[in-house]
């Protein structure tokens, strides 16, 4: 017994001997940084701009590694919790800022970037959107380098609009709009593209119209504090509820994801959706249709979101996402250089080859897309940009905003209760 | 082993059984010792650990990050059972129980004694009827949704086919969930058919010849025969089904994800959308120990109840 053990021993013995001489001798020679990069783009052709870029970092400084992590959407935000308390946390990974990056600010998980942002006099702070650097702050310090930003806004199938005889560009008031969905419907066309069983389709409404009811002031005065029941709030449920009323979405639009809800648009089996800033791209179209092509850039129009009558908001008050990246804790010290290389020295490749919209000052000039301009423009002349509200408002307060958004628009429940049960869970986060 | 059998067979007087004892104890102190404790430590380490810590979680307000701090009491518990998506999850286990019961099993067992007849091609429907078993829940999930879809499925083509408007079941909040049970019945039948088939081939042929002598018709072989000797099958088939109803998940998220309106949420549905993606931990892990409770008082009063004889 004890000879088998001896023996085990010895080899043990040499064996780690063995692994101690060749990590020493490849130590040397290979002093490694490695960035484990958590990310989760699925499209290979966004990915591979990435990769380049990575690569070009690498060619520049030898002594660092990039290392590709991937994490379904879902998986991500289910397994970060536990991945950011763990030795095996990535170096940087995706946000989209809001109640999620608050609570990672407050574990000491993550790097506060206000530091890197403000050196040398401020070069990557002055470098980026002021807007979208406001975005991704929390109590004045900065958590995340914001890479690229986005709009929600109405597109429009220009051949079906013409067939019912509506014009996009005489829809500014939220009554306008509704006037335009019913003589769509007249003509005998699905006026709205719905995602109903993705739900944060229809939460871009209910925000949109709680935007135009309020105005940023009541919206802020809202978050802190002073919650969700206000009449504001009640008339832009009311508004949703009514527009849920003229049935104006496809059927079945309750079980719909979003990518059914584009193909939807991009078969032209409905006039409009309420969607992202690339949705007219070609590619995007391409990707969306049934039949691998989607709708001529041309046949595509935008129009903002309409105000409402007697609101506060602006019809330049902007709603869309923000993301930046994250660094954590015991990154190395040079993935703050890497991130500043990605999102501002290479801002102007991510527009031109990835269809985004950089948060970099200056990269609206490399947007190549016409649709994609356009947002671009608006965005420019934004007076306030609100992030996505099931990001800012948290995965809590934000999940029950998106079901209630479902439910008021089907009927489901009165504007009261949807504000109530959206009150319960806002008081639970305070 | 033989000092077991010798004790187990005499009748020792209280000296020498006392004696006999201690030698036997002695004798499985070792085995105690080199046996126990690993399976005691990944036990408790995977098992009575992480349960104990659900438990603790569920009385706070944490989002998974840092350390739970914020101690709420019972108010996790009281959310639960105020929450309609609760009740539509717990009447929706219910309805998969009381549908596996009155149509899965009578037919899975209609469907194993036709099977287990020697006639031809019995083993290739057996085969057929299995495969939606095989089939991974997600998979499955997906598969219907296609068949679901009221624009290019093919309960859609059915219905263009009778000029019928093409239906959209799974966007539907009061038929949707008896879609999701007619996917349920598809998939599991073959499994319960499955074990019916091995209760049925242990069943004496002669008891039925017997029968058969006394002039019992098919129907009466089938009620007092065949039926009482597959009873224990039967309680099994049945546990089986509340077991799995109770851990649904995997082939109702791609199917419909709880939706719509929550009108498809199982128990463990509603753990995942309002506990995990919510990362509402403390309250998920609430649920989790609701579940837990409901598991257990099922599983060990149907043991006692029913399954005492098996």
């Amino acid at each position: 017994m004890s000879g088998i053990f001896g023996r085990l021993a010895r080899q043990r013995g040499l064996f780690a001997l063995g692994t101690v001489a060749m990590l020493t001798a490849i130590v040397p020679a290979n002093a490694q940084t490695t960035i484990k990069w958590l990310h989760l783009e699925a499209n290979p052709d966004r990915l591979a701009t990435w990769e380049d870029i990575a690569a070009a970092y690498e060619e520049a400084n030898p002594d660092v590694t990039i290392e590709f992590q991937f994490l379904e959407n879902e998986a991500f935000k289910a397994k970060l919790p536990t991945l950011l308390q763990s030795n095996e946390a990535p170096s940087m990974f995706y946000t989209w800022g809001g109640g999620v990056l608050k609570a990672q600010s407050e574990t000491g998980a993550i790097r506060d970037l206000t530091a890197a942002m403000d050196a040398d006099g401020g070069a990557w702070r002055n470098a980026v959107s002021p807007a979208a650097v406001d975005g991704l702050s929390i109590d004045g310090k900065v958590w995340a380098g914001p890479q690229q930003s986005g709009l929600v806004s109405f597109f429009y199938n220009k051949a079906l609009f013409e067939e019912a005889g509506v014009d996009a560009a005489a829809i500014t008031t939220w009554d306008e709009y509704l006037a335009a969905v019913s003589a769509l419907k007249e003509a005998g066309i699905t006026p709205i593209a719905g995602g109903g069983g993705d739900k944060w389709p229809i939460h871009f409404f209910w925000s949109y119209l709680a935007m135009r009811e309020l105005g940023q002031d009541g919206f802020a005065a809202a978050k802190a504090g002073e919650g969700f029941q206000g009449e504001g709030f009640l008339r832009a449920s009311q508004k949703l509820a009514d527009l849920g009323a003229l049935e104006p979405f496809q059927d079945g639009y309750l079980g719909a994801s979003w990518p059914d809800t584009q193909a939807v648009f991009a078969d032209g089996r409905a006039a409009m959706m309420l969607a992202f800033e690339n949705t007219a791209t070609p590619s995007n179209q391409a990707n969306a249709a049934t039949d691998g092509k989607g709708l001529a850039s041309d046949n595509i129009g935008r129009f903002a979101f309409p105000v409402v009558e007697g609101g506060a908001g602006l019809i330049t008050d902007d709603f869309g996402g923000l993301n930046g990246w994250v660094v954590t804790t015991n990154a190395p010290p040079e993935t703050e250089d890497f991130i500043h290389f990605l999102t501002i020295e290479n801002a102007s490749v991510l527009a031109e080859r990835n269809s985004t919209l950089p948060t970099a000052l200056g990269s609206d000039a490399s947007v190549k897309d016409p649709s994609l301009a356009d947002s671009a423009a608006q965005m420019a002349k934004a007076t306030w940009h609100q992030n996505y509200l099931d990001q800012d408002l948290g995965p809590n307060v934000g999940r029950v905003v998106n079901d209630m958004s479902v439910e008021l628009v089907s009927g489901g429940v009165t504007p009261e209760e949807a504000l109530q049960q959206i009150q319960d869970a806002f008081s639970m986060e305070m | 082993m033989s000092q077991l059998a010798s004790s187990a067979l005499s009748l020792p007087t209280g000296k020498t059984r006392m004696r006999r004892r201690g030698v036997g104890n002695r004798g499985k102190w070792p085995v105690i010792v080199l046996f126990l404790p690993p399976a005691l430590l990944l036990f408790t380490l995977f098992v009575i650990l992480p349960m104990g810590e659900a438990a603790w979680y569920s009385f706070f307000n944490w989002n998974g990050y840092g350390l739970p701090d914020q101690w709420v009491g019972w108010k996790n518990y009281e959310l639960i059972f105020r929450q309609s998506a609760f009740r539509n999850a717990l009447v929706n286990n219910g309805l998969i129980i009381v549908v596996s019961i009155c149509i899965q099993i009578p037919l899975a067992l209609w469907l194993a004694t036709m099977v287990t007849k020697h006639i031809k091609g019995a083993l290739v429907f057996r085969l057929i009827f299995f495969l939606p078993y095989v089939l991974a829940d997600v998979a499955a999930g997906m598969i219907w949704r296609f068949v679901y879809d009221g624009e290019f499925g093919l309960v859609a083509n059915v219905a263009r086919f009778f000029g019928q408007a093409p239906p959209f079941w799974l966007a539907d909040k009061d038929v949707a969930f008896y879609a999701v049970l007619a996917v349920i019945v598809w998939k599991y039948f073959g499994f319960h058919m499955m074990l019916f088939i091995a209760g049925l081939q242990a069943i004496d042929k002669s008891v039925l010849e017997a029968a058969d002598i006394d002039g019992a018709t098919g129907w009466q072989k089938f009620t007092r025969v065949t039926l009482p000797l597959l009873g224990s099958t039967v309680r099994l088939s049945v546990f089986f089904a509340v077991v799995g109803s109770l851990q649904l998940f995997d082939m109702i998220m791609p199917l419909t994800g709880g939706g719509p309106s929550n009108s498809t949420q199982t128990l463990v549905t509603f753990l995942y959308s309002f506990g995990v993606m919510r990362m509402q931990v403390g309250f998920g892990s609430a649920v989790g120990v609701v579940l837990f409770i409901i598991c257990v008082t099922l599983a060990f009063s149907y043991k006692r109840v029913f399954m005492k004889n098996d």
